[in-house]
């Protein structure tokens, strides 16, 4: 009985699944999309997800086919992923990935074989600068870009001794570097930190005895909710710092008030005036009932600089697509965006601040970092 | 470096070798006494923690919370036991390992299922926000004092309960000869019963008190799972004294080489490279030990009597 009801399924299954690719089989384009969709840091990739469904459906786009697979922010998932959609799924264009340890994994083989990848994510420096690639566009920010923005707000805040922490991984290096290019000031102590760690009562007791008068932190998704609870807890009044990762609608409700009057930088804010942006958060908040991150908004854009691309040329004419790409002839929903030498976004970085919004913690701008912002790395990219 | 900044890390250290024993103690027991590799321990403290933060925020009392973290960690491990574990005593540990790390992955998608993706909220209680002056103007966190105090309450607990009272003889029976003591006519199904659900309790007191520290979310109990592990390979597998003084070492070596490490470093190169060396050697520091222990006493500081088959 149990043998004739999982066959019954399974057969029920593979019906349905023809079923789905004959009604998608005139699609145009093929993309792939690889995410983190388990296990730590899932958050980031259900949102980029979900913004890049939620503007194929208000597109109502027939043209592109979507295949999405979770890396569980594991590098090898990663990789097998890659090879199984280029090689036997022959996706024309690859996107999702979250982490930079992973998009270094992957992106270089493939934008090498002809694939075109587009970073709705991570922006390692090493493929902004001498392993640029011109199949590869970042449709989110170089990594260093949202710290730039807190160093030099930083230095207009006054503030003159820093202490900065980041874990210890590509991304996390990227943020320190990238906050001392800015900043001014002199340095009260820096931490590479584990990734993943949870606790941290030893650099927090640093930090006390530091003599600092601000903290700069870097530390995306779970490990941002731990610092934050505990430095709260700590008795410290020294201002924090931190780019929009640490501060972001996804991990804001589990951080809870110690998070209110926090500075963060973000390439785009939901209380951004466009009117794509608005129409952008009325149809997520619609579509998931939350609101929307800055990941969600990342997702959103990179679908719709696709779609705007393959509007303009088939993908067939590699060369074509390319250009349509470059052109980013899209509304994006951060306001004024472009591509700079290197296909990384030029763009303007806001500083906003936790605030509490009819009961729920979320972000205002309140100024401009840094305007027209391009990255360190275009003038070593030779394409 | 200041006498007073010692001080604290050495209570954080403390801190975190208290917890790693919440942890470990459970995963000793099981192993000592039914021979069992359990690497579905991080998933009940991940159970525990959920339970936890769900009741706190549902009623508003971090004592209800506490009390559903480890109660709905040790119903869940006393399911897992009769469902499943029942069934791999007898088996090799290789089968073990596999169905136990199969339990990880139903345990974490089926949380996602019940909770979503966004990390609960679990704070600490307002009775124990804040820091507190210890002596000599040392001021520490008054809730990582209330889980050194917890942890050592239990630590005594347990010595009590395994030295001191029927329950803890049977258990001590059951792990030098499982055969006699059936034989015996002691239900030895229902000792196994216990001390799973007892070492799932711990593991959930371990997520629930640390969950209001860091965050609550999937995934959350495999990184703490590895610590566990060294721990009682370093304390000797199967006893409670070893899984005690191996979380303490544990908990301090890696704190203090967090911190003292990259100075170190500093001492005789530039800032930039002491610090990479030096977090990196950090994260290494415990392993090290761990290492070092077993080329010295294989069998751990303290190997429990009388098994001879772990």
């Amino acid at each position: 009985m149990k043998k004739t009801v999982l066959a019954a399924t399974t057969a029920l299954s593979v019906a349905m699944f023809s079923l789905a690719a004959a009604t998608t089989a005139q699609a145009e384009l093929k993309v792939g999309m690889i995410t983190t969709l388990s296990g730590g840091g899932a958050g980031l990739g259900v949102d980029v997800r979900d913004g890049f469904q939620l503007a194929l459906k208000m597109a109502g786009d027939q043209q592109i086919e979507l295949l999405i697979e979770d890396d569980a922010r594991k590098p090898e998932n990663a990789v097998k992923i890659a090879d199984k959609f280029i090689s036997s799924d022959k996706v024309d264009v690859l996107t999702g990935i979250i982490w930079s340890n992973l998009a270094m994994a992957v992106v270089p083989k493939a934008v090498r074989g002809g694939t075109f990848y587009i970073s709705p994510n991570a922006g390692p420096s090493a493929l902004a600068g001498k392993g640029c690639h011109e199949n590869y566009f970042n449709a989110a920010w170089q990594n260093d870009n949202l710290h730039e923005a807190m160093g030099n707000y930083a230095n207009e805040a006054g503030y003159t001794k820093s202490f900065i922490l980041a874990p210890n991984y590509p991304a996390g290096k990227d943020a320190l570097t990238g906050y001392k290019r800015f900043y001014k000031g002199e340095s009260a102590g820096e931490i590479y930190t584990k990734l993943g760690q949870t606790d941290y009562a030893a650099e927090i007791a640093q930090i006390k005895n530091s003599g600092a008068d601000s903290v700069f932190f870097f530390l995306p998704g779970g490990m941002g909710i731990s610092f934050m609870k505990q430095y709260a807890q700590s008795g410290i009044d020294i201002p924090v710092l931190g780019p929009a990762f640490s501060f972001d609608q996804g991990i804001l409700a589990a951080v809870g008030d110690a998070a209110l009057g926090v500075k963060n930088s973000s390439q785009w804010s939901k209380d951004l005036t466009n009117p794509a942006n608005k129409a952008f958060v009325e149809a997520f908040v619609e579509e998931y009932d939350r609101l929307p991150s800055l990941y969600a908004s990342q997702g959103f854009d990179t679908a719709n600089l696709i779609l705007s691309a393959a509007a303009k040329a088939d993908i067939s004419d590699k060369a074509a697509f390319r250009e349509a790409l470059r052109a980013a002839d899209f509304e994006s929903v951060r306001g004024d965006f472009k591509f700079g030498p290197n296909q990384h976004p030029i763009q303007n970085i806001y500083v906003r601040e936790v605030i509490k919004e009819n009961g729920v913690l979320t972000n205002k701008i309140v100024s401009i970092g840094l305007e027209n912002h391009g990255d360190a790395y275009a003038v070593d990219c030779k394409m | 470096m200041s006498t007073l900044l010692i001080a604290e890390q050495v209570l954080n250290g403390l801190q975190l070798g208290v917890t790693l024993f919440l942890m470990a103690a459970g995963l000793t027991l099981v192993f000592g006494v039914m021979g069992l590799i359990n690497l579905a321990h991080g998933s009940l403290y991940m159970i525990g923690a959920f339970c936890c933060a769900f009741v706190s925020v549902e009623t508003g009392s971090f004592l209800l919370g506490l009390v559903a973290g480890m109660a709905g960690a040790a119903i869940a491990g006393a399911v897992l036991e009769v469902v499943v574990m029942q069934r791999l005593y007898a088996r090799d540990h290789l089968d073990q390992v596999l169905a136990t790390f199969a339990l990880i992955l139903i345990a974490s998608e089926g949380t996602r299922w019940v909770f979503g993706d966004v990390p609960l909220f679990l704070d600490v209680p307002q009775a124990f926000a804040g820091t507190v002056e210890l002596v000599g103007g040392l001021t520490y966190s008054k809730y990582r004092l209330l889980i050194i105090f917890v942890g050592l309450v239990v630590a005594l607990g347990l010595y009590w309960l395994i030295a001191r009272t029927r329950l803890g003889m049977r258990i001590r029976a059951g792990e030098s000869d499982r055969e006699m003591i059936a034989a015996l006519g002691v239900n030895i199904r229902l000792v196994y019963t216990i001390v799973f659900a007892l070492g799932a309790a711990l593991a959930g007191l371990a997520g629930s008190m640390v969950g209001a520290l860091s965050s609550v979310q999937v995934g959350m109990g495999e990184p703490v799972l590895i610590l566990a592990f060294v721990v009682i390979v370093i304390g000797g597998i199967g006893s409670i004294k070893g899984a005690l003084i191996g979380a303490v070492l544990v908990g301090l070596v890696d704190t203090l080489g967090r911190v003292f490490l990259p100075s170190f470093f500093q001492l005789f190169m530039n800032s930039s490279d002491a610090t990479t060396i030096g977090s990196s050697l950090a994260s290494m520091a415990i392993y090290v030990v761990m290492a070092i222990v077993l080329a010295v006493r294989p069998q751990g500081l303290f190997p429990a009597t009388g098994t001879s088959s772990a």
